[in-house]
């Protein structure tokens, strides 16, 4: 079997398993609409530009929604022992990970294709716009590769829920600040060279971050 | 006493002496600043604490790869006891920081204007997390593991974090120019001196500290040993 053919096999049962359970699609989702409702209740009292809030309270809801994925893909893997058996699978470690990275991101990025109309009719606020997609996608990305990276580590602690955003968002500081800017830039109409800088550092971020959580995942899965 | 603890006790005496001296030439040797005053004396430690602080994070990043690379135990106290000690001194960084900052910029935290507050407060949020990390996972050698791991990752994303938050601020005016370099050559004098007598007290109190750490290792194999004969 090749590389990716073995990626494809784990991508494969995380989607069906998904598509039987429902699990981490349904909670990410209503835990982001009850994000949605609930800041925007509390700034409509308050606020009278929206789009001065809208591009954190946005990611806000993104990066607790994605967590709360996160944390569901990997606690389900510990939880019914079925990480022994993928570890027992024969396949390269690395190719575990690359296929549960694509599979959170798969999963989150669907999740955010609900959440952003809604977003947008809610704030009324066009969200879909070409820049602002990439950053979606883009910010998705590196989450997910450092995301799938910490979950695994904290699934394997004592306080698994805890754990993960303690070890994740202090990492992930620069995707959301960079996310953040791109968000505002765009929704400001700030003309997109201007915002190449803030681009730049969102992909060099998930580079990186591939590539170390790549070379690093064997260590968190052995023994 | 043997040679290694002949040389700790050596440079302990050292560390004293040199603190000490730091002291001298910060309070009595180093001229007064004109325009900020004495408080101006605080930056003598208040430099090379923030710097033993980074110096101690990238030790504990060499010692998570030298641990990857070979699993020993010495990696792993290295590592953890080099980021106690770096939080610390970065702790130490960011009240030396405040009592500067409170008479000289009229604010105790101006983090809007200063983007190496919020670099050294993420800095402290990401090894209290490693710090919660390790008392969570169960097993010596799994420990060593995840630490040595989160080490690494948390170490690169240190530099992205600073160069997100400066473009952050870019965006605003600058409300409060950095200190020049332009300092006199006592004041440079005194300043080198206090960077080195502090990186001297870094390296002895790793040293003391991996002993503690070593110590306590044999002191659990020993009372395990006591309570299987019993």
């Amino acid at each position: 079997m090749s590389f990716l053919r073995k990626v494809w096999a784990i991508v494969w049962k995380d989607l069906l398993i998904e598509l039987r359970t429902k699990e981490m699609l349904s909670s990410g989702f209503v835990f982001a609409l009850l994000l949605i409702v609930i800041f925007h209740f509390s700034f409509d009292l308050r606020v009278d530009d929206v789009v001065a809030v809208a591009p954190a309270v946005l990611w806000v809801t993104l990066v607790f929604a994605g967590t709360l994925e996160l944390n569901r893909s990997l606690a389900a893997e510990i939880e019914e022992d079925r990480m022994d058996g993928l570890l027992l699978a024969p396949m390269e470690r690395s190719a575990i990970y690359l296929g549960k990275v694509a599979g959170n991101l798969l999963f989150m990025t669907a999740a955010e294709a609900v959440i952003l109309p809604i977003f947008s009719a809610v704030f009324d606020l066009n969200l879909l716009q070409p820049m602002l997609l990439l950053t979606v996608i883009l910010g998705t990305t590196g989450f997910a590769a450092v995301g799938t990276l910490l979950s695994t580590m904290a699934a394997n602690t004592r306080a698994r829920e805890v754990m993960l955003p303690v070890l994740l968002f202090p990492v992930l500081l620069p995707v959301i600040l960079s996310a953040v800017r791109l968000t505002a830039g765009t929704l400001e109409g700030v003309p997109d060279a201007s915002l190449a800088p803030w681009l730049r550092l969102l992909i060099g971020f998930d580079i990186m971050f591939l590539v170390i959580s790549y070379l690093t995942f064997d260590y968190i899965v052995q023994g | 006493m043997d040679r290694q603890s002949r040389f700790k006790s050596f440079l302990n005496g050292l560390s004293a002496l040199a603190m000490v001296a730091s002291l001298y030439l910060v309070f009595l040797y180093a001229p007064r600043e004109a325009t900020m005053g004495d408080v101006q004396r605080i930056f003598y430690f208040h430099v090379p604490s923030a710097w033993v602080g980074f110096f101690a994070f990238f030790v504990t990043l060499i010692a998570g790869i030298a641990y990857l690379h070979r699993p020993e135990r010495r990696w792993d106290i290295l590592g953890f006891c080099s980021a106690e000690i770096g939080v610390t001194f970065t702790t130490m960084a960011v009240v030396t920081g405040s009592i500067w900052a409170k008479p000289t910029w009229n604010a105790w935290w101006p983090w809007q204007q200063e983007p190496r507050l919020v670099l050294i407060t993420i800095l402290l949020l990401i090894y209290l997390a490693y710090f919660m990390l390790r008392a969570f996972v169960e097993g010596n050698e799994q420990r060593a593991r995840f630490a040595a791991v989160y080490g690494i990752v948390a170490f690169f994303s240190v530099p992205l974090t600073f160069l997100s938050v400066r473009w952050w601020q870019g965006l605003h005016p600058v409300v409060f120019e950095r200190q020049g370099a332009n300092l006199t050559s006592p004041m440079l004098l005194t300043f080198a001196f206090c960077l080195l007598s502090f990186t001297m007290l870094y390296v002895t109190l790793l040293a003391q500290r991996t002993r503690v750490a070593r110590l306590e290792d044999e002191l659990t194999a020993l009372s395990q040993q006591l309570q299987t004969k019993r």
